[in-house]
């Protein structure tokens, strides 16, 4: 992890949290320190989308997730939903995809409704019983009017998986592949938020896709070696984090990318890049050449998967870079930094 | 009508289209007997274009596309970001654009004097600042910044008879002038421009013929798709080839020879040319427009005393001294000359004017990766 040698101001702002350099930098220079080593499984050190403990022939995937979005309610779902797909799917990727149960903790702001309240739950259950688990256990708090804004949701999931997927494993000639339409959460956020209060057919993509994994490992078996959901910081940090970590260069055919022409017509009003913002039903496998069409056609016959595509492949140029293919020439993807979308996930 | 936009867009990004562009692009320079042959564009939205699209890494190797002083934010030139800041100190509240709010003076920009309680609103367009200004008492000074495309919406409102506590600090640029100046720069191996096209909308080609005339360069007016811009360059480097300096619109769907006349009627009733410094640039004569007399009533220079004096005893951030801006926006250095570039001024954290603006080149190298060079690679499809 050579590439992010920005210092942690003495002050925490907003883009700490944006997902890009800042907030890695946060976790290595704060949290990180003289913890998180795990023999045998994976850690925090690992910065990795969960950990890993090794129980008899097996490993115990562990995850947690805070959830601040504003509006609670969105084109495509709510914190409810949000809070159990981000969870359930971050312990995907790490190749748990039947999750055991999760834990879910509420900090309410005094005065919020009940009315919404009730609806939150709503969608948490409808959630869990797409994803195949339920909430095991949880925690109520109530914070003084101004304290908090409105609702803050933390979830933690765990699972069992018998292989271990990391970050890490990509080497030169595999190939990138995402299980569909990149940018729609993100974008889809920012139009609700806009003062231009554009009119949009385009809805979050936030779902549980556990079981379109599922679908895609058994697929490629041992050829998997990547996996990781792109949220925040979209595609762009998800593609720099797997060439930093695995040593590889990515270059990125942008025309075979896709993107929903709501999306597209967005990013272009805002000026926004949807390669840059937040998935919340989406995932970038990373696979060996021989079994990419394997994986795609199983991706492909899932309903959240219609949209699968290869989207690139690794090369042993520029470690740690991004090179991304227009068509009409070639460009560096740069990774999201600063205040572009904070409190989105 | 969903595809039909769709197709409409593709037309002008079609990648079949965009490589026989760029085969014809390098067979004429390579046709040229020196190397590199150079042309400077003046738009930021012509850079902001290359960039998105990656057009850098596809240009001949012997073509030197150089971005010149096209980002009228990054011009505005440290006296007047004083005016703006002085008048908020004072106690005026001002309406601007967001990207104006961070280009530095002498000592500070809008936004410190906003940070430390002045009154800066900023507003999307000018109307915006109109209607505040229509909803409060006190008086607002609308500090404008922007090309002739900019100024012709400000000239439009001044003529609508704005509310008597509205004013204009204006620091509108008029792009052809400061033509003569780049080509006139000792040294410069400028062979032709690449003109913008939006401006052209208002002023029409046949706003470059007389500079034409005098300094014997090619002008091709182009458009802001990837091949919009391909086919300007390629008709640019063919009149060099050729040796004949002449205007030629590559970007006819939208420009014409005269432009809106009834648009540079309304600029020119407002407006009048005076000489002035650009930033990093040098005095251009004729690139400054200020308010004619007959507009005396709305210009916030004549209707407030503005004070800078109190501005000049802070010493400027001492990474200004280092800071590459000037030459960048001369085209005499590219962002990846400047020590600074990517480290110590970022977006969050700009050091010059180039890395405050979306049109400024800085900015726009650093939102699209850093450096669009990228030189051969071995493997260029993905798949």
């Amino acid at each position: 992890m050579t590439r992010n040698p920005q210092f942690v101001r003495d002050h925490i702002g907003i883009e700490y949290g944006a997902g890009g350099g800042a907030m890695r930098a946060l976790i290595e220079q704060i949290f990180i320190g003289g913890m998180g080593k795990v023999e045998d499984g994976v850690g925090l050190a690992a910065m990795d989308d969960g950990a890993a403990l090794r129980i008899g022939d097996r490993w115990l995937v562990i995850t947690t997730d805070s959830h601040v979005i504003q509006p609670i309610r969105f084109p495509g779902g709510d914190i409810g939903r949000l809070s159990v797909a981000g969870t359930v799917n971050d312990l995907a990727m790490m190749g748990a995809t039947e999750p055991l149960g999760l834990t879910c903790a509420a900090i309410i702001e005094e005065g919020f409704a009940r009315a919404d309240l009730e609806a939150v739950w709503q969608s948490i259950r409808r959630a869990c019983e797409e994803a195949g688990t339920t909430v095991v256990t949880g925690d109520t708090k109530v914070m003084g009017r101004g304290e908090l804004d409105g609702l803050v949701i933390n979830t933690a999931g765990i699972g069992l998986t018998d292989r271990i997927i990391t970050d890490k494993g990509l080497r030169p000639g595999d190939r990138l592949l995402v299980t569909g339409t990149m940018g729609d959460h993100g974008l889809a956020i920012m139009a609700t938020r806009n003062e231009l209060s554009i009119d949009t057919e385009l809805k979050s993509d936030v779902a549980p896709i556990n079981q379109l994994v599922r679908l895609g490992l058994a697929a490629g078996g041992n050829d998997v070696v990547a996996l990781k959901d792109p949220t925040r910081g979209g595609l762009s940090s998800t593609l720099h984090e797997m060439a930093d970590k695995s040593g590889v260069g990515i270059v990125i055919d942008e025309p075979s990318v896709p993107i929903s022409n709501e999306a597209r017509a967005i990013g272009e009003l805002l000026g926004i890049d949807p390669l840059l913002v937040a998935n919340e039903g989406k995932a970038v496998f990373g696979v060996r050449a021989s079994a990419a069409d394997a994986v795609l056609v199983a991706l492909r016959e899932h309903p959240l998967g219609r949209r699968a595509a290869i989207i690139g492949r690794c090369v042993d140029e520029r470690p740690g870079q991004v090179v991304l293919d227009t068509g009409l020439g070639r460009r560096l993807l740069a990774e999201p930094a600063g205040k572009l979308l904070p409190r989105i996930c | 009508m969903e595809n039909v936009e769709q197709l409409r867009q593709l037309k002008f990004r079609d990648p079949q289209r965009a490589r026989a562009l760029r085969e014809a692009l390098a067979a004429v320079v390579d046709r040229i007997d020196h190397t590199p042959v150079s042309v400077m564009h003046v738009c930021g939205s012509h850079e902001q274009a290359i960039a998105k699209f990656g057009l850098r890494a596809a240009f001949p190797a012997g073509l030197d596309v150089i971005m010149g002083p096209g980002c009228p934010v990054c011009v505005t030139d440290v006296p007047e970001v004083d005016e703006a800041v002085a008048l908020a100190k004072a106690g005026v509240r001002i309406a601007t654009y967001g990207d104006m709010l961070r280009v530095p003076g002498t000592a500070q920009s809008l936004g410190h004097a906003r940070a430390e309680g002045a009154h800066v609103d900023v507003v999307y367009s000018i109307t915006h600042a109109v209607e505040l200004a229509r909803t409060i008492d006190e008086p607002l000074v609308f500090f404008a910044s922007g090309f002739e495309t900019t100024a012709v919406a400000t000239a439009a409102v001044l003529l609508g008879d704005p509310p008597a506590n509205f004013s204009v600090l204006s620091a509108h640029k008029y792009i052809p002038p400061v033509m003569e100046i780049v080509a006139e720069m000792p040294g410069s191996r400028i062979e032709g421009f690449l003109a913008a096209g939006h401006a052209a909308t208002i002023t029409g080609s046949a706003v470059f013929e007389p500079f034409v005339a005098q300094h014997g360069v090619p002008v091709v007016v182009a458009g802001f798709e990837p091949l919009d811009i391909l086919a300007g360059l390629v008709r640019l480097v063919e009149l060099i080839e050729a040796g004949d300096a002449r205007v030629e619109n590559a970007y006819p769907r939208c420009v014409t020879r005269e432009g809106n006349l009834a648009a540079q009627e309304q600029l020119w009733c407002v407006f009048k040319p005076t000489g002035g410094r650009w930033r990093g640039i040098a005095h251009v004569p004729n690139g400054n427009l200020r308010l004619r007399d007959e507009f005396a009533g709305w210009d916030a220079r004549r209707r407030f005393d503005i004070d800078m004096s109190a501005l000049w005893d802070h010493a400027p951030p001492a990474l200004v001294g280092q800071c590459q801006c000037g030459d960048i926006m001369a085209g005499i250095a590219s962002p990846s000359d400047c020590e600074l570039f990517g480290k110590q001024c970022t977006p969050d954290e700009p050091v010059g004017a180039c890395m405050v603006s979306s049109e400024g080149t800085c900015k726009i190298w650093h939102q699209y990766g850093g450096h669009p060079d990228l030189g051969p690679m071995a493997e260029r499809r993905a798949s």
